[in-house]
Parts: C-alpha cells; structure tokens; sequence
C-alpha cells in the first residue's frame, strides 16, 4: 500500500508553510480565529435563524426528559435549603462566622452548589454524548453548524440555573427569612461571572472527555474538591488561615465570596471577581482549543 | 440523462498518518444519477464521500459539487446536498416527530415531512421515542433526515446495512423515485444487489484506489468468464452430446444437476440439443456473472473478505 502522499513542489514548500496533518478536523475547527470567519463560521447565512428556536426547544425537551440534571441542580439544594431552615441554631449569630448566622452563609455556597453541579454535570454530559454519537458530525452535513447545539445547550442549562437561583433566593427570602441582598447589582454581576467561570470549565470537561461516563468522572471529580473550598463542610469563615488562601483562588471559592459579599452590601472586593473573571476567560480559550466536533 | 457533472473528483488523496485511505481517485457523476462507490470495509469509500460532504480536507486534489468546493464553500454546499452517514445515531429520549421537525427547520425549502416519512415507512411512528427505534427504523429516519432539505445531491452511506429485506426494498423505491425527480444520488454500499438494482454507474474502489468504473452490467460483462447454466435433466445423456457444441465451454455434474459453461445462446442451444435426444431440462437456472464476480476477478479479492454480512 502507498503510505505517502504525493510529494509537494520545493517552489510550493518555499513559499508557504508545509500542511501540517489534519486528522479527523473539521474544516471549522483549523478556521484561523479571524472575525469575519468566525462569523461566517457560527453564523452562515444559510442557516434560518429560527433553527435556533428549534434545537432549543428540543434541548430544553431532552433536559426534561433526562432529569438528573434537574433533579440534582435544582432539587436537591433546596431540599439542602429548607433542612438547614428546620436546624434552630443556624439562624443565631455567631462570632466565627463575623456576626452572619449559619443561614446567611450556608445560601452562597447552595448557590455555587447550584451552578457546579449545572456546570460540570449537566452541561458536558450531553455535548460529549452528541460528539461520541456522531450527532455532531451529522449536522455538520448540514446548513447549520454543530456550534448551535453548544449555544442551545449553554443557553437551556443556562436557564435552568437562573431558575434554580431564583428559588433559592426568593424561598430564602420570602419564607426563610433572610436579608433581602443589600446590593442587588452586585449581585447579579457576581451570579453572572460565576456562571461564565464555572460554564467555561464545563466545557473543558465537553472538549477533554470522549465519553459521557468520562464527561461525568471528570465532572465529579473536580465537583467535590471544589465544593469542600466553597466551604459545604466548613464555611470559608472557620477556614485556617492557608485553606482560606486556597479557596480564594477555587472557582467555588471566589463564587461564594464574591456572593457573600453582594449579598451583606458590599460591592465585592476586586479579587474574586477577577478570579472569576480569569477562569472564564482561560477555560474557555482551553475549551475552542481542545472541542472537537467528531 | 444530462451530462453536467453533479459531483467531480479530480486525483483526491487523502492520508490518516502515514496511511493512505484514497489515493488519486478521479471520478464524475452526472447530473441525475445513481452512481455507486463499491468496495470492502477500509477501501476508502466513506473518506472519499466525507471529503465530497466538507468533513474532511483533501490532502491533494479537488473536489466540485455542482460547482461549489466542500471545503470553501461549506455553507452553501449543505443546503444542496444531503448525508446519511454510517454510524449516526440521535438523542434516545426525543420523538421521531420532534427530530424531524428540528431537522426542517435547517432548510429554506423542506421537503413534506408527511410525504417523505409514508415513502419510508415511519408514518406510525411520529410519537415514538428515537429510543425505542427498530434498527431498521433508526436507519430510515436517518435517509428521511437526509432527504429532508430536498437536496439536489445526496449521498447515502450504507443506507440500508440492518434493514430486513421488506424495508430494503422499499428505501430502494423511495430512491428510485428520488432519482426520478432528478436527484443526483452518490450511494456507497459493499451490498452487489443494491449497486445492480440501483446504480446507473459503479466505482469499484480497493485499497484507495478506482479499480474499475463501468455500469454494473458492463462491468459484469468485463469480469465474464461467461454463463453458467444449471440444471437436472429427465433422462440420462452422454456430455459430449453438449460439449461438442461450439457454445459450451464446460459440463459437470454435481449430484442431480449438471452444470454447463459456455457463451452466446448458450441457454437455447443447450435445451433445443438436449430436445432432440430426448432429454428434458428441468428446474433451469441461468447465472450470469454479477458484481461480484467482477470485483473478484478486478481485485482478486471478495467483497465480504471480513465477513460483514451484506
């Protein structure tokens, strides 16, 4: 059998750079990142908009149908919410905690419970699955690029989360009787840069994995770790001195005090937000290096 | 039928490492066609049409589809051309209908859905989850996906590989009246019957490169050591009676039946001599060399050498 390709013209090899081997790539995925064909891209002009509807609504269908991901993002921490409510001695102050009760500090950390489980369960899941499957390479075939199931899927689990958020906040609120968030701007700047952190790593998990099992191990194995800095076990407050340095730089870490703090009335401190910041933005550079679309 | 080439290949070649999967392989299909790429699993057949669809990028050589390049022209060329793809499933927990209309939504001018799903045979089948799918079934939504954008080229990987013979037949009808329409239809199968049945033109590929590329009859005939005639006669005869004939090549027996070779009017010849001496041929069968005989004969290899059932 012949194992070459036909030799290239020196002229041909001086004046331009050797192809470099493209195995199993998608012509999008070697598109240098220029904007006018990133646009062309993600959105070819032969592909109706109202596709998008489409693809949505039977993402939004699936995530119905298949309710882990609701059933552990949403459920389960109100579940958390209303046992930590029944517990009398979470809702008396303590000095360890800087004057909050347990309550007040146990919300931020269902909240970045919420978002980690959305982020790194139910998002890579199905993206990893409709790659392994070969729907992805399907609707490459077509006028609508794979990327739009991507963008259906961040914008259902996306959602999701808001939903998941809004019920933990408003039952906390409205039922449980916490402080209504003293900086409520703060606050959805903070909710929203941790989406963008947390979204961007599941997505690295999207582009690493091959296999949905392996999506979930890998989702998994960064959930706990990250949930014990977020301080699920031991609030960041009682933290030593070098955990608490640690969990400043977690993502679930700089989650939960940038929404602490949105939530006591401050206006977050610069750090977490920059941390939060950093991690979208590294994360998802690493995820369009490494997403494959077969 | 027009002559304009639907889908041109010009020396493709394409490498996986050091491994060639195609190897300067040049072909045309008109406008209208049923043009068919035949060959053993790994001859190359399926990189050959993903780098016709823009999965792939040719490493040397050009490729037009109704004059766009599957690379640069990407966008445009899948509103034209539609693919069913080997080894494609869809989500488990959506309803056939569900999928089918997501799938309309990508085209400007989609086929009827209704038309196209009792052509295929899923007209029962709209509320079913994908999951709970036959294979068969699973593989026809996968044609009526493809067919959905009312393509004017469509390629058709394996397309009936687990379908029982019934549904078979029925994807062959439904691609036939695609044809009749005046779709181009590139169909890729290791299944003889299929090609003989449906393709106006064969490839024959192997180890990356075009062995042969005829009508399936032409090449049949290129392939022909001649007839073969078989069949059990009501009373003894001596084989010279037929071997001196100058239309027969060979006689043997095996058990009842003799077996006769030979060329021309072989089949007449044959019974009217045998007629004469009294002897009645029975349960007659006539073969004539296939497709396959073809590639064995272009290759010296046989088509299921891996034991993939057609």
């Amino acid at each position: 059998m012949n194992t070459h390709t036909l030799p290239r013209p020196k002229t041909a090899r001086s004046t331009t750079p050797p192809p470099t081997a493209q195995l199993g790539k998608t012509p999008l995925g070697k598109t240098p990142l220029s904007r006018a064909r990133l646009t062309k891209a993600l959105l070819p002009e032969t592909a109706p908009r109202a596709a998008f509807g489409q693809i949505v609504r039977n993402e939004a269908r699936l995530a119905w149908r298949l309710p882990a991901g609701l059933i552990f993002g949403v459920g389960l921490p109100v579940l958390l919410l209303i046992i930590f409510n029944q517990i009398p001695s979470f809702h008396q102050t303590q000095a360890s905690l800087g004057g909050l009760t347990a309550f007040d500090v146990y919300v931020p950390i269902l909240i970045a419970m919420v978002i980690a489980i959305i982020a790194l369960i139910s998002l890579p899941g199905p993206l990893v699955t409709y790659r392994d499957q070969g729907i992805l390479r399907r609707l490459s075939t077509t006028p609508v690029p794979p990327s739009w199931v991507l963008a259906a899927q961040l914008v259902v689990e996306f959602c999701i989360t808001i939903t998941s958020l809004l019920i933990l906040i408003v039952v906390s609120i409205m039922a449980f009787g916490l402080g209504a968030p003293k900086n409520p701007g703060a606050l959805v700047l903070a909710i929203v840069l941790s989406i963008a952190a947390m979204f961007a790593i599941g997505l690295c998990i999207a582009a690493v994995a091959r296999t949905g099992i392996a999506a979930r191990a890998i989702g998994a194995a960064a959930f706990y770790p990250m949930l014990f800095f977020a301080g699920m076990w031991f609030p960041r407050q009682e933290m030593p001195g070098v955990l608490q340095e640690i969990s400043n730089v977690t993502p679930l870490g700089a989650v939960v005090e940038a929404i602490q703090d949105s939530m006591q009335g401050q206006f977050p401190p610069a750090e977490p937000l920059l941390v939060l910041a950093g991690y979208a933005l590294v994360f998802a550079l690493i995820a369009r290096r490494f997403f494959r679309w077969e | 039928m027009k002559t304009q080439a639907a889908v041109k290949i010009s020396h493709l070649s394409k490498a996986y490492g050091n491994v060639a999967a195609v190897d300067d392989v040049s072909l045309s299909v008109a406008e209208g066609e049923i043009f068919g790429i035949l060959g053993p699993n790994g001859a190359g057949k399926t990189t050959t049409v993903e780098c016709v669809l823009g999965l792939r990028t040719p490493d040397t050589g050009s490729i037009s589809v109704l004059g766009l390049d599957p690379v640069r022209d990407a966008g445009e060329l899948h509103t034209i051309v539609g693919a069913q793809l080997q080894e494609s499933a869809l989500p488990a927990k959506l309803r056939v209908g569900e999928i089918l209309s997501e799938y309309r939504s990508f085209y400007r001018e989609p086929a009827d859905v209704g038309e196209l799903i009792d052509g295929l045979g899923l007209a029962g089948k709209v509320k079913d989850y994908y999951r709970s799918l036959s294979g068969g079934q699973r593989q026809r939504l996968s044609i009526a996906l493809a067919l959905i954008g009312r393509p004017k080229v469509a390629v058709l990987d394996e397309m009936t590989s687990g379908l029982d013979p019934q549904a078979r037949r029925d994807t062959w009808n439904l691609v036939e009246s695609m044809r009749d329409r005046g779709v181009t239809i590139l169909l890729v199968t290791h299944f003889m019957e299929e090609a003989e049945r449906l393709c106006d033109r064969v490839a024959l590929i192997d180890a990356g490169h075009v062995v042969a590329l005829d009508s399936p009859a032409g090449l049949a005939a290129r392939a022909s050591g001649g007839k073969s005639l078989r069949f059990v006669p009501s009373a003894p005869f001596d084989d010279r009676l037929l071997t001196e004939l100058p239309e027969v090549g060979t006689v043997t027996r095996s058990g009842s039946h003799v077996v006769v070779t030979g060329t021309g009017e072989l089949v007449n010849t044959v019974i009217l001599t045998l007629a004469t001496a009294g002897v009645t041929a029975r349960d007659v069968q006539l073969d004539t060399s296939s497709l396959e005989d073809a590639f064995v004969k272009l290759t010296g290899r046989h088509l299921h050498e891996e034991g993939i059932p057609a």
